[in-house]
């Protein structure tokens, strides 16, 4: 690493320190209320007591199980969408800026009317998270597919390319960076608008479980639960980073 | 990426008039299809007609003074939120992108704060900031600034090495080359991050206005979908609906206002940038 590197290191290191030890001497100190600010320590000991419990693992478990859920809809029902959507072009005309502008309106104002379809329970969750993840992976289908250059499509078909081969060869190849930038704001709008419906409507969960800690003033509880949302999104969004790298470098090959 | 400008070639203009007929004709389509639904099919407690609901919204929202005060304040949250996103947020960004080391030092802490789901701090924020119009403005006002800083920072990085050399070789003082050079180039980034702003806005000051279910939008939300009271329901969303078009028009409206010509056709819609 150059110097310049290093030291951008040390500042970001040290914008962590400092953000940590703020945290720890403020509480210390006494300067702000347990109940909204609790101690780093006593965030640590109950994120460590609440991972040994069974109902932890319970609302973490229905909240994955409808992320998944809600993610696998919106994917295939956002690329097999898209998809046929682009095979026109009068319907992506039509289509397209009616996606793209019901998308810039907060889907989250559906929210209320899934709770009224589908009850308090985790059904409303995943039809919301599918329903505000499909358009992410449609839009990027048809962006994916729909604008590709016509030149290469027609060089493919000039040398002789079958259906399969052009779709594989060219289409697919062309299309895919754009495609996994779809995917993964889909999920992302997936993980946060089914944790987002759990705290404002449910009775189970991990967002339930932020929403009731706060409402019985257990800020240790809390601060645990946001820790451990918080950990789990940065490692799965490196995960996610990576395994996109690995497979955009293969794809180059 | 590929621009979708590509699609339109030199009969464009007939081909998207068309399209936008048949756009009209399907949504018209749409509503009727809901109309016979909602009147002959549906669960009465359950959705209602949209001639139902254009009703709903002139007695029972807009004959509501209570309600009609919701609004308005939620209107008022979503532009302060959004001014002091602004603010802070392209004073942050020109901040952190002020030279190559700033950015390299601060701008990987901006995009590792921006990874947190946001939406886990919903209570704390209440807790903080209490059930009333603070805290719907604090939770949009987070949610709004990290596009803002993040597009201040690229659109700086965009500005040519070669362009600020032309402009210094030609003598050109460092308020004008930041008035002519670096500003023009950075518009298109800077309203990228603006629109995308506004839509987190949005996102941020509906979801706490939807949390807080004892007073506010989300007080009467809730009272129509526990009284299964679709026509009032349906018409308070789509008010709230509206509000977020027009806020978002607003921005559109800005951004072709303000954008220097020539860079005009370099704004690249796609559908990835909308939302990151």
């Amino acid at each position: 690493m150059d110097r310049a590197g290093a030291q951008a290191r040390i500042i970001q290191l040290a914008i962590f320190a400092l953000a940590a030890g703020g945290w720890y001497f403020v509480t210390a100190a006494g300067g702000v209320s347990r109940l909204l600010l609790p101690s780093p320590g006593e965030v640590g000991t109950t994120l460590l007591r609440l991972i040994q419990t069974k109902s932890f693992w319970n609302s973490v478990g229905v909240t994955f199980s409808s992320i998944l859920q809600a993610y696998v809809i919106a994917v295939v029902g956002g690329i097999v969408a898209g998809y046929l959507v682009t095979r026109s072009k009068t319907a992506m005309g039509v289509l397209e800026p009616v996606l793209a502008g019901l998308f810039t309106i907060p889907l989250t104002l559906l929210l209320p009317l899934f709770i009224l379809f589908f009850g308090i329970g985790p059904a409303s969750k995943i039809a919301y998270g599918a329903t505000y993840a499909f358009f992410p992976v449609a839009l990027n289908t048809i962006a994916a597919f729909g604008h590709f250059d016509e030149r290469w499509l027609r060089a493919a078909q000039s040398m002789g390319a079958s259906r399969w081969q052009t779709f594989r060869h060219i289409l697919l190849p062309g299309a895919f960076p754009v495609l996994v930038t779809g995917l993964r704001i889909g999920f992302v709008i997936c993980f946060a608008s089914v944790l987002g419906g759990e705290t404002i409507a449910s009775a189970v969960g991990i967002g339930h479980n932020i929403a009731l800690s706060a409402e019985q003033m257990e800020p240790g509880r809390l601060y645990a639960w946001i820790a451990f949302v918080t950990i789990t999104a940065v490692t799965l969004n490196l995960l996610i980073t990576s395994i996109e790298n690995t497979i955009v470098r293969r794809d180059r090959k | 990426m590929s621009t979708a400008s590509s699609t339109l070639g030199s009969s464009g203009a007939a081909t998207s008039r068309r399209a936008f007929h048949l756009r009209m004709i399907l949504i018209v389509g749409i509503v009727a299809a809901l109309e016979f639904y909602g009147r002959f099919v549906a669960d009465a407690t359950l959705f209602s007609p949209p001639s139902k609901i254009v009703q709903s919204f002139f007695t029972d929202i807009m004959g509501d003074a209570r309600i009609v005060r919701a609004l308005w304040i939620c209107i008022v949250e979503i532009a302060v939120a959004y001014v002091l996103s602004i603010v802070f947020g392209v004073t942050t960004g020109l901040l952190v992108g002020a030279t190559p080391f700033t950015r390299r030092a601060f701008f990987p802490v901006v995009i590792a704060l921006y990874v947190i789901p946001q939406v886990s701090f919903l209570p704390l924020t209440i807790l903080l900031f209490g059930l009333g119009p603070a805290a719907k403005i604090a939770f949009g006002f987070s949610h709004a600034i990290f596009p803002i800083i993040i597009n201040v920072v690229s659109g700086m990085r965009t500005v040519r090495e070669l362009h600020l050399n032309a402009a210094r070789s030609m003598g050109a003082s460092r308020l004008d080359t930041i008035r002519h050079v670096v500003l023009p180039h950075m518009v298109p980034s800077l309203f990228t991050g603006l629109r995308l702003g506004m839509t987190l806005n949005l996102l941020g000051v509906i979801l706490a206005e939807l949390y807080v279910s004892n007073s506010g939008v989300g007080f009467f939300t809730r009272l129509f979908a526990e009284d299964f009271n679709p026509g009032p329901l349906f018409a308070l969303i789509g008010s709230l609906a509206i509000i977020a078009i027009a806020f978002n028009e607003i921005v559109r409206i800005a951004e072709r206002r303000l954008t220097p010509g020539a860079h005009r056709k370099t704004i690249i819609k796609t559908a990835g940038k909308e939302k990151q």
